[in-house]
């Protein structure tokens, strides 16, 4: 039978806590390696968000009696566990809750973005960004004529870092993805974060796709600003968190107006709330912050070095196992035993178009994603329109992968 | 759960792995028009003659799924030496196939489209089964839509 080397997690026991990975499909347990997309969510994390409905649900931030000051509390304990997850080193100030990562890169090159960006001002990204941190500057482009540069991906997949400093030369503000949600590879920060500060220059990362696998310190990187979305770590939907360092977010006009980020409203002007509620316009996402937070101690009660390990590992046996059992099979990504690569899968099998791969692997109530993945331009790099993608979790063992495997043999089978 | 034999039908596959009319035709006298699936990044090039009303010739490029491009195989061979009346009483007929009614949109969807009969389609009926899979609808629509925009073009040109 089929096992990894080391088994740092106890499997088993951990699909347990997930409702849906007991569900069955036409007869088969569901394989769920499409956490990339969005992870599935312990029980605790229901648990927490019902018991916050049926026991303590009131505004925040407003009431007097007990309920809504118990509410507050709450909200305010998910934006402390967000903050603690990343090693924020000021989270009651600098962790800002939005309704997805994607909002919180808008609100920067809304705010940030049309504050400090003129024509001909450089920004730099790079040709492996999810559109989510592509769009938001191609918009401000469109509005302000910045000018936008990409550090290139190599065919080894790996940023090519060979001219950075050239690249960030007179740059206002550098991009990043922290781990791509197509390749698997995770960025090497430091070398970038070190040039932009060089240049002058404010560093943002994208932590959508590390931080549910990876531990994270937000300082000991020397970031400017972070991001990351709920539902990808075990969290709800409806839930995004964006981390930037006070004096910044200080500096930034609000971004969306209405209730709680206000100080004072006249009939013909405003001042803003302090730090963070400046950006948090509304009501704000109470449940979710709280099922947030119970997402985040799942992950700290499990661990997250041990998580990296699990993941490490059955990595390497997906990747040994595709490529033995499929000769022709093209992985656009690191290959097994690669150094910072997480468990994100794309592949291409031959001629066989993904959608028609992935509609064959649901017969076998295999979960994985076919399509672009929300990156048009690292798709472009690739040659490709499309690809499949199996990426994996903490509930995902060696069995799931031969689920896998066995399902692609018989894609095979059925295209020629 | 309907089941993948109601999806992928041997003619499908075969249209597949031998796809019809593929190329591409010298722009002008043909159009080409290019159709996206923005779910999933296909991409069709639809190449289309058209000489007194008459589709004189069809070619089709591109990348896709076996949906996709089976579906544009069989719309080629279906369009092909048919007159545009006739082409857009198939059109209108196979995005009813596919449970899109459009008798509200555009100038001359007002006409209702009465039950279709599957042997009017011959080889295009094996495409029912994808009305079951709603994520492949846009994949069997792709050529199709591209179609339209392609007479489009050729009534104007
Ligand atoms: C790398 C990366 N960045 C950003 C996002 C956007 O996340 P969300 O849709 O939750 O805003 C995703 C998720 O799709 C992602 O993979």
């Amino acid at each position: 039978m089929a096992s990894l080397e080391v088994q740092t997690l106890a499997v088993e026991a951990i699909k347990a806590d997930f409702p849906l990975l007991s569900r069955v499909q036409a007869g088969r347990k569901i394989v769920f390696l499409d956490s990339a997309a969005s992870a599935q969510r312990p029980q605790a994390v229901l648990d927490a968000m019902d018991d916050y409905y049926s026991t303590t649900h009131a505004n925040v931030h407003r009431g007097v009696y007990a309920i809504a000051e118990e509410a507050t509390r709450r909200y305010e304990e998910g934006r402390l566990a967000a903050g603690r997850l990343i090693n924020a080193p000021n989270p009651s100030r600098e962790i800002i809750l939005t309704k997805n990562v994607t909002e919180a890169y808008n609100l920067v090159t809304y705010t940030w973005g049309r504050k400090n960006l003129q024509r001909g001002d450089v920004v730099v990204l790079t040709e492996s960004e999810h559109h989510a941190n592509i769009v938001p500057w191609l918009m401000l482009k469109a509005e302000r004529e910045i000018e936008i540069r990409y550090l290139r991906v190599n065919d080894d997949f790996r940023l090519d870092l060979s001219n950075l400093d050239e690249v960030v030369r007179d740059a206002k503000f550098v991009s990043v993805t922290a781990a791509s949600n197509v390749l698997g590879t995770i960025t090497d920060l430091a070398p970038i974060v070190a040039a932009a500060h060089r240049a002058g220059a404010l560093v943002m990362a994208d932590g959508a796709q590390l931080v549910p696998h990876r531990p994270v310190d937000v300082q000991a990187l020397d970031l400017d600003l972070f991001g990351y979305t709920g539902h990808k770590l075990m969290g709800p939907t409806g839930i995004g968190v964006l981390w930037a360092r006070a004096e910044i977010l200080e500096a930034m006009p609000p971004f969306l107006g209405g209730g709680e980020m206000i100080n004072d409203v006249r009939l013909d002007s405003f001042t803003t709330n302090e730090l963070p509620w400046k950006f948090e316009a509304g009501t704000p996402p109470i449940a979710e912050s709280i099922g947030l937070g119970a997402a985040i101690k799942y992950l700290e009660a499990i661990g997250l070095d041990r998580i990296a390990a699990h993941e490490a590992a059955l990595t390497d046996y997906t990747l040994n196992r595709l490529t033995e059992t499929f000769p022709e099979i093209e992985i656009f990504g690191p290959p097994a035993g690669a150094d910072r690569r997480g468990g994100v899968i794309s592949f291409k099998l031959g001629d066989i178009h993904p959608h028609d791969v992935a509609q064959v692997l649901d017969e076998h109530a295999v979960c994985v994603r076919a399509g672009h993945h929300c990156a048009k331009p690292l798709m472009r790099r690739l040659g490709v329109n499309a690809t499949t993608r199996a990426s994996l979790y903490l509930y995902n063992d060696e069995h799931d992968v031969e689920t896998l495997i066995e399902a692609l043999v018989d894609v095979k089978r059925m295209f020629q | 759960m309907a089941g993948l034999e109601d999806l992928y039908r041997e003619i499908i596959l075969d249209h597949y792995r031998s796809p019809r009319n593929r190329g591409e035709l010298t722009t002008p006298p043909a159009i080409r028009v290019e159709g996206f699936n923005p779910l999933c990044g296909d991409e069709i090039v639809l190449y289309l003659e058209v000489a007194d009303d008459i589709v004189t010739d069809v070619k089709i490029s591109g990348q896709g799924c076996s949906i996709s491009q089976s579906s544009a195989s069989m719309m080629s061979a279906a369009i092909k030496g048919k007159s545009v009346v006739e082409v857009r009483a198939l059109i209108r007929s196979f995005k009813a196939m596919m449970s899109i009614h459009e008798a509200t949109l555009g100038e001359e969807g007002v006409e209702e489209i009465g039950p279709i009969d599957p042997d009017s389609f011959g080889e295009l009926a094996a495409l029912q089964g994808v009305v079951k899979f709603p994520v492949r609808i846009k994949c069997a629509t792709l050529s199709w839509n591209t179609l339209v925009q392609a007479l489009e073009e050729a009534a104007t040109a």
